[in-house]
């Protein structure tokens, strides 16, 4: 019963040739990207590669993940399967049986249920797509397709083995009923005298199914089964809360407009994507009705490769613009400034694609080769570069937020930590209030601390996110500089943009600081007793703690805001639906703080709503973006008995005012 | 045919503070932007340049270190600067300024025919507005001061169509050129120069005039030719405010109260 390999051997081989042929022509393409170096520590790479791609950790956290990590483990065991069933097709004599008997029945074994399991899972898998589908648009014809066609590979496993074991004396079959149960079940469903036909029907379906499946992979989003174990390999492995530095030279251009200005990984990412849509799910932006998706921005970047790059290595010029309007394969321009870089996206990944820095490139082309820009970021841009910070206020007002208190400059040696005030600390009415408090509590902690005053500059986070480089770099040349001379080694931050940006992006101006947001310091001097608190803040009712996506996800701070509340609050806050990792940016990262919401509903809306659903009466949080959007938000749902409050100012309330 | 933008380095007056013993600007580790109202006449000059494919001059009169403004200019995409630097020009007014910057004019147009000279409607440093129309009266242009948009310009017959912006009303105004233009902020939003733009204007050409260049009367420039003199600067000592009324418990009458007080010291009238 061994179908004739004379046919099958040149099928097989041109299969195999012309797969190989695919894979070719799409891997090639990676290599118009500019080079980028995700080869270090490869031990690490490893055991990442090990526990997010074999391991699914990513994958089986979100609903249905359990599913596919069924398939993946079940195909990883098929895979003996299917190389047995292939070089059966050509060498008749080969085939498991040459196993140790032990061996071989346990392998069966594992065969026969893995077959099951991706049955079943198939099955979930179609079902989910029909009644839930992860987005509306996922209903796709190539995705039932190909759970079609593992289905058909699946049934016609069992067909083949059903008849197979038709053919077994007793002791065979008793032997398969152990081993081979649901083969044993179906050979009971084979009519007398049929076992030939069908195990010739069944043999040829599934050499048909695997060899489509195989060659259409790497024309679909199934080409993720390729592509995603190399891409966990590949992650960043540091968290992806910097851009790289440029370097600004005469003739050299900046940002991306093309394909091939991204570098190789931002192209394998793009064959990564098998659109789960689990980072459009997270997007503020998607939810809030932006032409920003991420999903469809890789889907994009993946079209526009395939179209431009053949040319591209040719030497030619693309013919699809990578920024437009053109459609399928172009990023419009608005959703480019959509981003708010809260991280949702990559943080949602379970292959570690990098949605936010493509963006990232799209916007550092467009403001420094072509000056782009939403018009809001004109006055932003000049206000940074001649004064130093958004507004655009006298640099000698840094100061006015420390009129009633007797705050001194830093003086390395003297003071232990200089308290980087930060633009929205030292000039916005409201944030100023969080500054003298977080003062207050400094001073009743006894730490030693003190200020640049009006030497202090914007550390230069929202430029950067908007893909102004040119006036980052000068601002963070200009800092890094100026916290050298003055001896700054360690800092306080209560902007969690200031500490991301000094504690990550200025290591790459050499500048290695001990960066400490509020609320971590004010909590470890809360647990060490160095806090004592005049009276438990019970006034504050209710309250829900927001995570800001600079402070939480972009560097992982998620429980000292916690632990600060309940030690000064004697208990947990609230959880909102959306937290830690999971959280919902307020609208205000990326540089969005300084541009206008022209489409969809506003983000900062969508979060309060989500907060007021738990009736708070304080929604605390612990960013100055953060704190401007909730009250905004707040005013504009006419919700008068909710109050925002900074971490740092419910701490300064439980503290003895005398 | 060249359109010349008349910029002038100033210090951020924001950022100005007043010595009360010497009565001079404290000028120390005061940053000095370009006049915002001549970053308007820049960019009107380039937006002309765009429209037309003039040559954009900025010309400015000022120390040494205006050069740093007048590469602003060029990575704006100015095709030519000059600064007009002599310590001969030192000290000047308003009077002697514009006859500096008239003589600079003339030797540009002896090589390019000039078609506009576009100035901020004044500087925020000495607010007289008085330099612009003081070199279209030199050269005998047309001045079309408070320009908030050039409608049209004819290049054929030689004239140019704007519109001025005038208390409470527009003015549309026609005048042949060339012509001498001050700008109000409302004519444009100044372009933000690319990165290239920025690196190539650091290596960029700034040539520089001094007086053997001008060749003028030194009785006739600088603090000499100057017939007014700062004799004394300071800053108007702003009042404390009082607090009138009981707003909490009577607003209405508090109301009434304040409006009554601002009709007496003439900021409201009825």
């Amino acid at each position: 019963m061994t179908p004739t390999s004379y046919i099958f051997t040149p099928i097989l081989l041109a299969s195999f040739l012309f797969f190989g042929w695919s894979c070719y022509r799409r891997f090639v393409l990676v290599t118009v990207g500019s080079a980028e170096d995700r080869f270090s520590n490869p031990g690490k790479r490893i055991g990442e590669m090990l526990l997010y791609a074999f391991g699914q950790k990513r994958v089986v956290s979100r609903p249905f993940g359990i599913n596919h990590f069924v398939i993946f483990w079940s195909f990883l065991i098929l895979l003996v399967a299917n190389g047995e069933f292939m070089l059966h097709g050509v060498f008749a004599g080969i085939s498991l049986t040459l196993l140790p008997e032990r061996l071989y029945l346990v392998v069966m074994l594992l065969i026969d249920l893995a077959s099951l399991l991706a049955l079943a899972a198939v099955v979930v898998a179609a079902v989910r797509r029909i009644i839930f589908p992860p987005y509306p648009t996922a209903r796709t014809i190539e995705a039932f397709f190909i759970l079609g066609l593992i289905a058909t590979l699946m049934l016609a496993y069992y067909g083949i083995n059903g008849a197979k074991i038709t053919t077994l004396d007793e002791g065979g079959r008793l032997l398969a009923q152990s081993w081979m149960p649901l083969s044993s079940f179906a050979a009971t469903l084979i009519p007398q005298g049929a076992g030939t036909l069908i195990y010739g029907i069944s043999w040829w379906l599934h050499a048909a199914a695997l060899l489509v499946f195989m060659n259409f992979l790497p024309y679909s989003k199934h080409m993720h089964i390729l592509t995603a174990i190399p891409n966990c390999f590949f992650r960043r492995l540091e968290k992806p809360n910097t851009q790289p530095r440029e370097e600004f030279a005469h003739g050299k251009s900046y940002g991306a407009d093309r394909i091939d200005q991204l570098t190789w990984k931002d192209l394998f990412d793009a064959y990564s994507c098998t659109e789960c849509g689990r980072c459009q799910n997270a997007c503020p932006a998607s939810a809030t009705g932006k032409p920003l998706n991420p999903r469809q921005v890789i889907h994009d970047l993946k079209t526009n490769l395939l179209a431009n790059g053949p040319l591209l290595r040719k030497g030619g010029s693309p013919t699809l613009p990578l920024l437009g309007d053109s459609g399928e394969g172009s990023i419009s321009e608005e959703a480019v400034w959509s981003c708010t870089t809260c991280g949702a996206c990559m943080e949602s990944c379970p292959v570690f694609i990098e949605q936010m820095p493509k963006l990232i490139s799209l916007r550092r082309h467009l403001v420094e080769m072509e000056s782009r820009f939403p018009e809001e970021l004109l006055n932003l841009f000049e206000n940074m570069e001649q004064r130093s910070n958004p507004w655009g206020i006298a640099p000698s007002e840094r100061t006015k937020w420390s009129s009633t208190l007797p705050v001194k400059p830093f003086v390395a040696g003297e003071t232990e930590y200089l308290l980087f005030v930060g633009c929205a600390g030292a000039f916005d009415s409201r944030n100023k209030q969080v500054t003298v408090a977080l003062a207050t509590v400094l001073d009743a902690a006894g730490v030693s601390w003190g200020i640049l005053g009006k030497d202090e500059n914007c550390c230069g986070d929202s430029l950067r996110r908007l893909g102004n480089e040119f006036a980052f770099d000068k601002m963070a040349t200009e800092n890094s500089r100026l916290f050298r001379e003055r001896g700054v080694t360690k800092v306080i931050t209560q902007c969690p943009h200031c500490f991301s940006t000094l504690k990550n992006d200025y290591r790459q101006y050499g500048l290695e600081l001990e960066v400490v947001h509020h609320t971590v310091l004010i909590n470890d001097l809360l647990t060490a007793g160095r806090l004592k608190l005049d009276h438990t803040v019970t006034d504050l009712g209710k309250i829900v703690f927001h995570d800001s996506c600079y402070l939480g996800r972009h560097n992982d701070v998620y429980d000292a805001p916690r632990q600060l509340l309940a030690q000064t609050t004697g208990h947990e806050p609230i959880e909102l639906p959306r937290n830690r990792e999971n959280s919902f940016c307020c609208g205000a990262g990326g540089g969005r703080m300084w541009l206008e919401e022209h489409t969809g509903t506003r983000i900062n809306h969508n979060r309060v709503e989500e907060a007021l659903f738990a009736n708070p009466d304080t929604i605390c949080v612990s960013c100055p973006y953060c704190l401007t959007m909730f009250e905004d938000g707040l005013k504009d749902k006419l919700s008068e008995q909710t109050r925002v409050r900074d971490l740092a100012e419910v701490v300064a309330e439980g503290l003895h005012r005398g | 045919m060249l359109v010349v933008a008349c910029i002038k380095q100033v210090p951020d007056t924001t950022q100005v503070q007043i010595d009360p013993v010497t009565n001079t600007l404290v000028r120390e580790g005061i940053p000095f932007i370009m006049n915002p109202y001549d970053t308007n006449a820049l960019e009107e000059a380039l937006r002309l340049k765009d429209r037309y494919g003039f040559r954009v001059a900025a010309i400015s009169m000022g120390p040494p270190n205006a050069e740093a403004t007048l590469r602003k200019a060029l990575a704006q995409g100015a095709d030519e600067a000059i600064l007009l630097s002599d310590r001969v020009f030192g000290g000047a007014d308003t009077l002697a300024t514009s006859t500096v910057l008239t003589a600079a004019i003339r030797k540009l147009a002896e090589q390019e025919e000039i078609a506009f000279i576009i100035c901020g409607k004044q500087t925020i440093d000495g607010d007289t507005a008085q330099v612009g129309p003081g070199i279209a009266t030199r050269l005998g242009f047309a001045q079309l001061t408070l320009v908030d948009r050039v409608e049209e310009v004819e290049l054929t017959t030689r004239w140019v169509r704007v519109r001025r912006k005038l208390e409470g009303r527009h003015e549309i105004v026609e005048a042949p050129l060339p012509a001498l233009l001050t700008v109000v902020r409302e004519v444009n939003r100044p372009r933000y120069p690319t990165v290239p733009m920025r690196l190539a204007a650091q290596e960029g050409k700034v040539t520089t005039w001094n007086n053997s260049v001008l060749g003028l009367n030194e009785a006739t420039i600088g603090l000499k030719g100057s017939p007014t003199w700062v004799t004394k600067i300071f800053s108007p000592q702003r009042d404390q405010g009082e607090i009138i009324g009981d707003g909490v418990n009577d607003p209405e009458g508090t109301a009434r109260l304040l409006i009554d007080k601002l009709l007496g010291k003439d900021v409201l009238t009825l």
